[in-house]
């Protein structure tokens, strides 16, 4: 069922409106707190000595010179940690059970693996003082050859580790009928093969990395103050990996300053803050430079694609087959095996393609790890299906939306069982394409388009469509057992009413950046008819929500939501038994509307949540066998993902004397079911949107033969800003999610599985007159320049 | 070395580090931690902070180089009874920020720009605000925050 551009299902109560956020005025006044801002007397200043190779025996680290500099506390080298760790570093997601994953420390002690792995740390009184005696750490390194190209890597050629016996780690496939496939391209009258590159990304969120552990030698514990999206996650792997009893650690969450993916870690310098912190009794704190940022923390996306589909002469897909290079970097991180995994069953889209084959291999090279970045591994098969799709329809000579809806799974076929092994909940993909051909006024651009073009303007139109799904809100516990992920995928909250008739929401869900205050409570004061501004919200550190499984593809409403409104209903169950004690009628004679209960028929007879809040309170008069308190808890374990789609329109101009491309009009039709908060659906598909351009046209984690990167500031590594990017133009279908309660689905990270493609196909769109198939991301006007050149000489570059 | 530095309309004496940055100046000496860094190329403005009322990076700037100079952070931006500044209050009611880290040194820029920009275009904003890198928002709401402060006839930057 499709309601086409309506917004939130309410028809009383917040839900559905565009309440604006709670979360702002500290925000906006300085008043947060990052970790970065955490005033701990006495703390030392930890500085992280890196190898400026991307792979080298550790010869000889000498700290004698660095011990000596002026305030220096401590200094120590990988070896002078080994017996710290109890176990290396967490791999979360061992995707089969022979993969590779050579142990990872977080300082090296006899090879280093990358350019940025850790080879000594130095702690001192001030920052800059352990940064001065950083530069006196004498390291001696003997350089090894550097598995540096995804493809050469693959070969073999160079192994990434010495003592490996392959680079390959694994090789993960999802093909449920081989023979059905091959017989889908024998039999096809066209057929199409692509290759692709996803090119690496580095996530760069605004406020980088920090953590500061504060140890309390006397009372036991360890307070882990950490930029994280996982506090719960990451106490628990502190815990196995420093070998540090679970419950003495206390993780906290302050104000994190975004994170898409690259807070999602267990990193070597939180571990490194906590066995110092233990080691030297003092708390110890460490701040990740930018520059520092972009070899130290994760890098994104990274695979080589080769994507063919098999059609009939119309252009209907019969069959999707997929093969993967991926980019593990040096180590397996928390999830690098598995991100792959998370678009393995996506990549024959939106469409309804009856044979599908898989298969992926993971790879490590001497660069920094990837892992999970915004999207992980949806964008990727987006990327892939969205600009095969527009070659498919090059080649028969149709137009690519006309392709899109010859091959949409239609909305009739919800529930819809892929080929992959998917239940997709609900869509209709059809309806969320006209509104984007529209929006964006399709019919008038390719009229102006063909205009431009037979006058021979130097400034070509082109429009680019991507119609996509996700499989997001993470996720069913036993899907994830059957892909080998060490994890479950529940969340938990608790909802209870003080005895002033306030209420505290507890969620395991760890915003940073999501407007998650301001989403909860809008769901818990509709459920119990109270002032969103009365219900308080706790998150984010492990004392106050001891469990949860926090923040991280697009899972907190669908999954911490639901838990949110089933632990309010269970709270209202409690209330109504309490209410019918207190006016003496059977409890299902009472509705709850307001905030108060009334007996149905006799609406003067009532009582307010409020006043049975303090009667459970005081308990002085409870039914025979109730608790005291209105609290209720739910741990929820969702039953399917949640499958949001829709089709984003981009256009562009490009200057064919100079290569450049403007992005001058996008719109987007997005569905994520129905919208809790829809002025915070549209901030979440802006600037997923802008990450999705971003990697079209600017971005890329550049590194030399020898494995340098060479991005590692903002003057390198273009992330964009105001001045390169347009306003966006957006729309709405709504098609409830009936896999959870709430109807709703994920948008966190839609916009940038969506965009990258549009902007890709917008560009070769317009040069596919020229003869233009594909041009690598990013999109850079020289790359665009030249592709003209190699497509049609004297057409377009030569001038 | 010894500086005088008017923050928020308070002038203190410190002595610092010749090498010591205005925004470490303002962080660790003045305790003020609404100014953020961000980057160390002053590329993303997340440390901007009006200098004689004029957006400057902090980061680009010596503290000894705001000896006798005044300065003015994100914290003196709302009224002291706490209420928001016009442009603070443009960002909340358009959903310019997500989290927030980018926020004060853009309200500073904006600050400024709509200073020298009193009514500005789309475009005008989009080159205005270049110099500050948000992640979050896709900018696509600051802009359109920015430019609500401009043409709202009751509010006055």
């Amino acid at each position: 069922m499709s309601t086409a551009v309506a917004e939130g299902t309410a028809t009383t109560g917040v839900v559905g409106t565009r309440m604006r956020r709670r979360e702002d005025p500290a925000l906006l006044s300085g008043e947060s707190r990052f970790v970065h801002d955490l005033v701990v007397p006495g703390a030392l200043h930890m500085v992280v000595v890196r190898s400026p190779h991307a792979h080298a025996r550790v010869v000889s680290v000498d700290l004698s010179a660095a011990s000596g500099m002026p305030g220096v506390v401590a200094a120590f080298s990988g070896a002078d940690l080994a017996e710290e760790w109890a176990t290396p570093m967490p791999c979360a997601w061992p995707v089969t059970p022979d993969m590779q994953s050579p142990a990872h420390l977080p300082v090296a002690v006899a090879e280093a693996c990358y350019v940025g792995d850790a080879v000594a740390v130095v702690l001192a009184g001030t920052q800059a003082q352990a940064q001065d005696a950083a530069g006196e750490v004498a390291v001696v390194f003997e350089a090894l050859p550097a598995a540096v190209d995804l493809e050469d890597a693959a070969s073999d050629r160079v192994l990434a580790h010495a003592d490996a016996t392959s680079n390959r780690a694994y090789t993960w496939e999802l093909t449920p009928d081989p023979d059905a496939v091959q017989r889908a391209f024998d039999g096809a009258a066209v057929t199409v093969k692509e290759r692709y590159v996803q090119q690496r990304l580095i996530p760069a969120a605004m406020e980088t990395r920090g953590v500061c552990v504060v140890p309390q030698p006397f009372g036991g514990e360890y307070v882990v103050y950490s930029a994280t999206q996982i506090p719960h996650i990451l106490r628990t792997m502190l815990g196995i990996t420093a070998g540090v009893a679970e419950e003495r650690i206390r993780v906290v969450a302050p104000a994190v300053g975004g994170g898409f993916g690259s807070k999602l870690d267990v990193y070597a310098e939180e571990l490194l803050c906590l066995v110092l912190a233990r080691r030297l009794r003092k708390p110890v704190r460490w701040s990740e430079e930018r520059s520092e940022a972009a070899l130290a923390t994760i890098h994104g996306r990274g695979q080589i694609q080769e994507i063919e589909l098999a059609a009939d002469a119309d252009g209907r897909v019969q069959a999707v087959r997929v093969h993967l290079l991926a980019d593990m970097g040096a180590y397996m991180q928390l999830v690098t095996p598995g991100v792959p995994l998370l678009g393995a069953f996506l990549y024959h889209g939106t469409y309804d393609v009856p044979n599908y084959s898989f298969s992926c291999t993971g790879v490590f090279t001497n660069k920094t790890p990837t892992d999970a970045y915004r999207g992980a591994g949806r964008p990727e098969a987006t990327y892939a299906i969205e600009r095969a799709m527009d070659a498919l329809a090059r080649k028969i000579g149709a137009d690519p939306a006309e392709v899109r809806r010859r091959n949409f799974i239609g909305a009739d076929k919800f529930p819809y069982t892929s080929a992959a092994g998917l239940v997709f909940d609900s869509g209709n993909y059809e309806a969320a394409l006209a509104a984007a051909l529209e929006l964006v006024d399709y019919e008038g651009l390719r009229a102006e388009q063909a205009r431009r073009r037979a006058e021979g303007e130097t400034r070509l139109l082109g429009v680019g469509l991507s119609s996509y799904v996700e499989m997001c809100g993470l996720a069913p516990s036993r899907v994830l057992a059957s892909l080998n992920y060490v994890a479950g995928g529940w969340e938990t909250a608790t909802v209870r009413m003080l005895p002033t008739g306030k209420v505290q929401v507890v969620t395991g869900a760890t915003p940073h950046g999501q407007g998650h205050e301001t989403s909860w409570s809008m769901i818990v004061a509709d459920k119990l008819g109270v002032s969103p501004e009365d219900v308080d919200v706790l998150h984010s550190d492990t004392a106050v929500s001891p469990l949860g499984l926090d923040t991280y593809g697009s899972r907190s409403l669908s999954v911490g939501g639901t838990a949110i409104a089933l632990a309010a209903d269970r709270l209202v169950d409690k209330a109504r038994l309490l209410a019918a004690h207190r006016l003496e009628v059977a409890p299902e004679d009472l509705e709850l509307s307001g905030g108060q209960f009334s007996v149905r028929g006799s609406p003067q007879s009532t009582v307010a949540l409020g006043a049975l809040a303090f009667e459970a309170f005081t308990a002085h008069d409870l039914p025979e066998g109730m608790e005291p308190n209105l609290e209720a808890s739910c741990t929820y374990d969702p039953t399917n993902f949640t499958f949001p789609f829709g089709t984003h329109a981009a256009v562009v101009e490009v200057d064919t004397e100079t290569g450049k491309v403007d992005l001058v009009r996008y719109a987007a039709v997005d569905d994520c079911g129905n919208q809790i908060n829809p002025l915070i659906v549209d901030g979440q598909v802006h600037g997923g949107i802008a990450q999705g351009v971003a990697q079209a046209l600017f971005e890329e984690a550049s590194y030399d033969e020898d494995g340098t990167l060479l991005t590692t500031t903002f003057t390198d590594y273009l992330v964009p800003a105001a001045s390169e990017l347009p306003s966006f133009t957006l729309g709405r279908t709504v098609t409830p999610s009936p896999s959870n309660p709430l109807g709703v689905k994920g948008i966190g990270e839609a916009g940038t599985i969506a965009s990258t493609p549009a902007v890709v196909n917008a560009v070769v769109d317009a040069l596919s007159h020229l003869g233009v198939g594909d041009i690598a991301m990013p999109v850079s006007p020289e790359r665009v320049w030249r592709s003209m050149g190699a497509a049609a000489p004297g057409t377009g570059g030569g001038r | 070395m010894r500086v005088t530095v008017t923050v928020n309309g308070t002038s203190e004496s410190h002595d610092v580090e010749t090498r010591m940055l205005l925004v470490h100046y303002l962080r660790e000496v003045r305790g003020l931690t609404g100014t953020n860094i961000g980057c160390d190329t002053t590329s993303c403005g997340a440390c901007t902070v009006l200098m004689n009322g004029e957006s400057v990076k902090s980061c680009t700037v010596l503290a000894a180089q705001a000896d006798g100079e005044e300065v003015t952070t994100i914290e003196a931006m709302a009224a002291p009874d706490g209420t928001l500044h016009p442009i603070q209050e443009a960002f909340r009611e358009h959903h310019a920020l997500q989290c927030g880290f980018c926020t004060p040194g853009m309200v500073m820029a904006v600050a400024s720009f709509l200073d020298e920009h009193p009514t500005p275009t789309e475009a005008e904003v989009r080159e205005g605000l270049e110099g500050n890198l948000c992640r979050c928002t896709g900018y696509h709401n600051i802009v359109q925050a920015v430019l609500a402060v401009a043409h709202s006839t009751e509010l006055v930057p």
